[in-house]
């Protein structure tokens, strides 16, 4: 699973007002550990999750998980 | 599962049962491989099947008298596949040489006596397990009655040929021999391991070996052992002087097999029944099965031409089972067949701790709907088998959440403080009959529930009171047992305290589960209670009667042992004026919806695909074996589940319930389409205040703060957020979370918000913005994994 977005991100964190920047973001799921590189706002650390992702391969990798 | 379950289950299924060809053939020819290869042209590939089991194919292969014809299951559609003539086909354009492959030899040393052919095969298969074979022949030249036949049929080069490969396999041959002298038989007997007879070895003397009643040599019938310990013997033409070539081979093959166990030392006679023609188990339905001729060779003299041959041998059914996966989508995706899956469950349990459970999401996505039992030889029922698995799942902490979480909470709902509800008829205080219309049918026709409720009260006398809640089938589905007694102890506990009034139900999965878990409620369904109470005559509006148009009904699958109520409601049809089509899987059985064994969450694209082959008619089957026949009429459901997910899937689909009591004057209930499951639980909330509202009591339980949020979206979007099992409920706590705490994202192109919350175990995530009365809904969509934040 990864993620590297090669646009500028076009989504701003709205309480701190800055552009999120990547950085890696810790997950877990079924006893697994993961960690990828997301946007995130670098203030307060809002995390920003794309829908691809989210429904394409987070998905992927919990029924993955879900058969261990 | 224990081993021996798991080897009742795969006894239970018989698609790996071999053909009637091949269970008929004494030596077990793989028939039904070798035709298929030569109906694809392959003759080499044939000829390979053949050699795999038959000595000296190229002389078998061209005089065996085929048993295995009359037992062809084409002669049950047509004639017989010509099975004995495409051998000789394919041994005649085939260039394959027969290949002797051995096994390391062994210093073990068996003389074999005679060389007809039983002779002949124990020579070949004991070479070929590396045994050092002398042969005996009392003429001068090998083969015996081979020679008797005509030069058309089997060549006298092709003798020679094939039995010069026993020499090239180091057989010491040895002719001319004494056969007749007295101390013949007992002096290779003590110089040899072990030592075969074949009893139509011209000459022979036999006076050292017993007798029976009819003084012929006695053998033993299963190893063909003499008196004389290590010599076996066998191969004697038949009583009425005719050959037959087969069974020669199969008493060399049979005393062959008993020399290896004698000369290794091990049991004489365990697993040896299958030895020889014998009745096989499979079961091959020739239903629609077009009948067909022999196809007649041009040349009667030389046989089949290789055209001729491909098309004698396309006339095979190439027999199998397979009945099931024929009516049922889910076994037919897998690829296999309950004997196969019965493995791979067992297996899939079995698994140590931390390497993969491949099967889980298999184990779940059956929806229990029994049709493989009905249509199974023997019964094989694979939601049995699916539901001990998950039960065993569940216990051993294995069963993953996602499988069936949302229809749990759905379950919860439905027996919370938003549904739950149980009241004696208004006005009184006792309970004969209690109506139990059900969760799922009041999620979908909030309206008809009530109106129905009201006639059953103006019908029946001693009080109608009335339950609404989940009978537990979900958790019975899911293999969460103690969610499932849980569910089943509260209705007792209702039903008792309503005085163990009659049941009338009018969702068949409860009245099962009822029937099945609770035998001491007397329930009935409300489609039964409505004919003998008599119809709302007159109530129904024009517009809704059938004026003689035809439905096609779809019986619910849990009703496929309930011919009463599919009788019931057919009866009630018709009274409505329709004409009844039966969809060719109904009666004993219709399909599954997708609904059960809670299908639709454990494998959302299993049960769509599924309500699409049920509603859409396809010109190329996208499936091996599954196939269904889809009705151009209306289809009549009286399930709601049924109702909801044939109408989602496109198809104009009504349910009984709306023709009988109709909410709407001149609404075309067909027309309906699909609800949303927020839809479901507003529904179900407002059957309860509609039912206190009569009873005069306060209804509308108390909204949390969220709730009132206005969402406005777009139909494709609500279409999404469905299929996604999201709530509007969960997208407003999203927006509720996001406006109180700030913490949100905003898209500078579009001014679009983004926020998520994690709800339980799931995270939503909505894009939306703000609206006049509420919030604009853009996309939402989820996932499971949790996070856990920024690594710094």
């Amino acid at each position: 699973m990864s993620n590297q977005p090669e646009e500028l991100p076009v989504w701003s964190c709205a309480s701190c007002g800055k552009p999120l920047e990547v950085v890696k973001v810790a997950f877990t799921y079924m006893k697994g550990n993961f960690e990828v590189p997301l946007q995130a706002c670098p203030a307060c650390g809002l995390v920003m999750i794309p829908e691809e992702l989210a429904m394409g391969k987070m998905a992927e990798a919990e029924r993955i998980l879900e058969d261990k | 599962m224990e081993k021996s379950e798991l080897q009742e289950w795969e006894y239970k299924c018989i698609q790996e049962e071999p053909p009637q060809c091949t269970a008929g053939c004494p030596i077990h020819v793989d028939a039904r491989l070798f035709v298929r290869q030569v109906g694809l042209g392959a003759l080499d590939e044939a000829f390979k099947t053949l050699s795999k089991t038959m000595p000296f194919p190229k002389i078998v292969g061209r005089i065996c008298d085929h048993p295995c014809e009359p037992l062809c299951k084409r002669s049950d559609a047509g004639e017989p596949i010509s099975i004995g003539a495409l051998e000789r086909a394919c041994i005649e354009t085939t260039r394959e040489k027969v290949k002797g492959v051995m096994l390391p030899r062994k210093k073990l040393r068996v003389a074999v006596i005679g060389s007809g052919l039983s002779s002949l095969t124990v020579a070949w298969d004991l070479l070929r397990k590396g045994y050092l074979i002398t042969l005996f022949e009392p003429e001068e030249r090998l083969g015996g009655s081979l020679w008797e036949y005509p030069e058309t049929i089997l060549p006298p080069h092709v003798i020679t040929e094939e039995l010069s490969l026993l020499e090239s396999l180091g057989a010491v041959i040895t002719l001319s021999a004494e056969v007749g002298r007295d101390d013949f038989i007992t002096g290779i007997h003590g110089e040899f391991d072990a030592v075969y007879v074949g009893l139509d070895t011209p000459g022979l003397n036999l006076h050292a070996l017993a007798q029976d009643g009819e003084g012929m040599t006695w053998v033993e019938p299963l190893t063909l052992a003499t008196s004389l310990k290590g010599l076996f013997a066998g191969g004697e033409r038949r009583k009425d002087g005719l050959l037959s070539p087969i069974s020669e081979v199969f008493a060399g093959r049979r005393a062959a097999t008993s020399i290896d166990r004698y000369a290794m030392n091990v049991s004489m006679d365990s697993g040896r029944d299958h030895e020889g023609p014998f009745a096989t188990r499979l079961y091959t339905n020739i239903e629609g099965i077009e009948p067909l001729p022999h196809v007649v060779p041009g040349d009667q003299v030389h046989g089949y031409s290789a055209d001729e041959a491909v098309r004698e041998a396309g006339r095979c059914i190439q027999c199998e089972c397979m009945e099931c996966v024929k009516v049922c989508l889910y076994l037919d995706r897998y690829k296999g067949y309950p004997k196969k899956y019965a493995r791979q469950v067992f297996n899939n349990e079995k698994v140590i701790f931390g390497s993969a459970r491949t099967k889980n999401q298999f184990v779940n996505s059956c929806s229990t709907c029994g049709l493989c039992e009905t249509v199974c030889p023997n019964d094989f029922f694979m939601g049995d088998l699916c539901l001990q698995a998950r039960r065993t799942m569940v216990e051993n902490n294995f069963m993953p959440l996602s499988f069936h979480e949302f229809a749990l909470q759905d379950m919860a709902h439905s027996n919370g403080e938003r549904f739950d509800l149980c009241r004696h008829e208004p006005g009184l205080e006792e309970s004969a009959w209690l109506y139990f219309p059900s969760c799922q049918l009041c999620a979908t026709s909030p309206g008809e529930v009530p109106a129905s409720y009201r006639y059953l009260r103006e019908r029946l006398a001693g009080g109608v009171g009335i339950m609404l809640r989940c009978c537990g089938a979900p958790a019975f589905w899911a293999g969460r047992d103690d969610l499932f007694r849980e569910a089943l102890e509260a209705v007792r506990r209702e039903w008792e305290r309503m005085g163990r009034p009659r049941v009338i139900t009018a969702c068949s999965t409860c009245r099962s589960i009822f029937q099945d878990h609770f035998p001491e409620m007397e329930t009935r369904t409300l489609w039964k209670t409505l004919e003998e109470i008599g119809l709302p005559n007159g109530k129904v509006s024009p517009a809704l009667s059938g004026e003689g148009r035809t439905v096609a009904v779809a019986d619910p699958c849990i009703t496929r042992h309930d011919r009463e109520t599919q009788q019931s409601v057919r009866r009630i049809a018709k009274s409505l004026g329709f004409a009844i089509e039966d969809l060719p899987l109904s009666g004993e059985k219709p399909e599954c919806c997708g609904y059960g064994g809670l299908m639709y969450n454990a494998d959302p694209r299993l049960a769509r695909e599924l309500i699409t082959h049920r509603t859409t008619k396809m010109e190329q089957p996208d499936t091996a074996y599954y196939r269904t026949t889809v009705s151009d009429h209306d289809y009549l459901a009286y399930c709601a589940m049924c109702r909801d997910n044939l109408a989602a899937a496109g198809k104009r689909t009504t349910h009984l319930i709306e023709l009988l009591f109709p909410n709407v004057d001149g609404a075309d209930p067909a027309g309906r389409g699909w609800i949303s499951w927020s839809e479901r639980r507003r529904n179900r909330a407002m059957v309860k205040d509609a039912i206190l509202t009569e009873l005069c009591e306060k209804g509308g339980s108390s909204l949390e703060e969220y709730e009132n949020i206005v969402l406005e979206m777009s139909e494709e979007v609500r279409r999404r957020i469905d299929d996604r099992r999201i709530l509007e409920d969960d997208i407003r706590k999203v927006i509720n979370h996001a406006e109180q705490s700030g913490k949100r994202l905003q898209n500078a192109g579009t001014g679009h918000f983004l926020a998520y919350l994690q709800s339980e175990n799931v995270t939503f995530w909505v894009e939306y913005s703000p609206a006049d009365n509420g919030f604009s809904v853009h996309n939402a969509y989820c996932h499971r994994m949790n996070i856990v934040g920024v690594k710094q």
